[in-house]
């Protein structure tokens, strides 16, 4: 892997009339000739898709999807296929949009939970999704035909507000980080959809002293990042050689990175080239490595700081996410309005 | 249904004298930013924000819409200012230990230094240590972005700090 040395600001995206809250990139874009495209959303109750010109490399805004959400649109995911957007609110609701000929179309709502929903994430088969809110649960869904939903269980666990679900990549795990400071994993119990809890990472297991605002996984699985109001983040592992009669490989802290934000981490994304890149409430992004430099004394991996950017933004950075495609190019939302792209280049 | 206030008989103090600010002179750079102070941001906050003791149980005339200067929920040196770094921390004290209301007057010290300052400006709220029973739940939520964003889309929720920060009754 060639060293970065520099983070180049390719482009600062407008239109949005409130903070932008979290973005995602479309996975089956930027290969393939496709051009590259995601989607943010904001405190304006819009989602907005963008899209990079072939021609010109430039970004414009290509759609606003709104008159759905009454509320805060907090997060959104795209389906595996890239045909399917989901969106969660403060109005309660996940809406799912279709995208037919350019035009989004709004084709299912979830309903379910009490209050705000503030995560929404798909399975790697695109075939269920899990949901996430204040109302300290995590639901998990069933994708079937026709553009139908079914609710298959409802998590019970967390003591407070949960923040961000994530499926695992390549195994049939949800995992959720909450305001009770908590990481916590489910898992199925065969085809019953009769899921449950399998672990907590909590300050015990040198988990995190404040709220978990969000988590990532490197690229095969077997690690994860987790960001906090504590200021850390905080490096995980799962070793399989460990795995239990049930299937379940238990997980364990490796690293905590301190020192490097001095107000609350909002998100952090874990790269395909292993680079991870944080965004936090300090206005600064900063990209991290896994330290090849140390002696082996140390027992496990360590990771270091590759390279930081202040004042990324005028205003706090609300989530970092990596593209899709071959080149290292970043997007960053933030409570400016404003989204930016961003090169990360070894000149 | 509670029929007395939390607070029937809160110590009101006297309203300090404002210190006179000296002109910058006609030779300073008239385009130069003015630096805000503690004393600024404290008569943002104590001056403008009047405190409905009664507003939570629902009663209709406001009977204590005394300042927070007054009833020394908010002092000039609980406010930690710097401009340079655009940082501001406001500790208050609630005027009881358990007072409900604490988490509505962070979230109006909140709401109003939003208006009033920079978009630049990274704010803590807390209340004074040893001043409530759940001081760490209190400040927890009053410092968690998303939840105070989304109690702001609560309309009732608004309407109340509106009231607070600009009383209809004035």
């Amino acid at each position: 892997m060639e060293l970065a040395k520099e983070l180049r600001e390719i482009q600062t995206l407008e239109g949005h009339t409130d903070r932008v809250w979290s973005l995602a990139w479309n996975p089956a874009t930027g290969v393939a000739g496709i051009p590259l495209s995601f989607a943010s959303c904001s405190g304006d109750k819009t989602v907005r898709i963008w899209e990079q010109n072939p021609s010109t490399s430039s970004w414009d805004c290509k759609a606003v999807l709104d008159e759905t959400h009454t509320r805060t649109v907090r997060s959104c995911a795209w389906s595996p296929s890239g045909k399917l957007l989901a969106t969660a609110s403060f109005d309660a609701t996940t809406a799912i949009w279709e995208n037919v000929g350019g035009d989004y179309e709004c084709v299912a709502s979830l309903e379910g939970h009490e209050n705000e929903v503030k995560s929404v994430c798909w399975n790697a088969s695109g075939s269920m999704l899990t949901t996430c809110g204040r109302d300290k649960t995590v639901w998990v869904w069933e994708a079937l035909p026709g553009n139908e939903f079914d609710c298959v269980s409802v998590l019970q666990g967390h003591t407070q507000d949960v923040k961000m679900v994530q499926w695992h990549p390549t195994r049939n795990l949800i995992f959720s980080c909450s305001y009770d400071n908590t990481v916590k994993i489910w898992a199925d119990d065969g085809d019953d959809d009769d899921w449950a809890c399998v672990q907590t990472l909590g300050e015990a297991n040198n988990g995190h002293s404040s709220t978990v605002w969000a988590l990532s996984f490197n690229a095969s699985g077997d690690k994860m990042v987790t960001c906090s109001d504590d200021l850390t983040l905080k490096i995980w592992g799962s070793d399989d050689a460990k795995m239990s009669a049930d299937g379940f490989a238990p997980w364990r802290h490796l690293c905590t990175l301190s020192g490097y934000h001095d107000r609350t981490i909002f998100s952090v994304h874990w790269s395909r080239d292993n680079i991870i890149a944080s965004g936090a409430a300090d206005d600064a992004i900063k990209f991290f490595v896994e330290n090849n430099d140390q002696d082996g004394l140390v027992d496990g991996p360590s990771y270091k700081l590759l390279l930081r950017k202040e004042n990324a933004h005028e205003m706090d950075i609300n989530s970092v996410q990596w593209s899709p495609g071959e080149d290292r190019v970043l997007a960053s939302a933030s409570d400016d309005g404003t989204i930016k792209i961003w090169e990360l280049t070894s000149e | 249904m509670v029929s007395e206030l939390i607070n029937a008989n809160p110590v009101i103090y006297e309203r300090k004298e404002r210190r006179v600010r000296s002109v910058p002179s006609a030779a300073a750079d008239e385009y130069a930013v003015e630096a805000i102070d503690q004393q600024e941001i404290f008569d943002i906050l104590s001056v403008r924000i009047y405190l409905y003791l009664c507003i939570l149980l629902d009663i209709k005339d406001p009977e204590h819409p005394y300042s927070l200067e007054e009833l020394k929920v908010i002092t000039e040196d609980a406010i930690e200012v710097d401009d340079g770094c655009g940082y501001v921390r406001v500790t208050f004290t609630p005027t009881v230990e358990h007072c409900s209301m604490a988490t509505v007057i962070g979230l109006c010290l909140r709401v109003k230094l939003l208006r009033s300052l920079p978009s630049r400006y990274k704010v803590d709220i807390r209340v004074a240590p040893g001043s409530h029973a759940t001081e760490a739940a209190v400040n927890k939520q009053l410092n968690d972005k998303e939840r105070v964003a989304a109690a702001l889309e609560n309309p009732g929720l608004v309407d109340m700090v509106d009231e607070c920060l600009s009383p209809s009754y004035e």
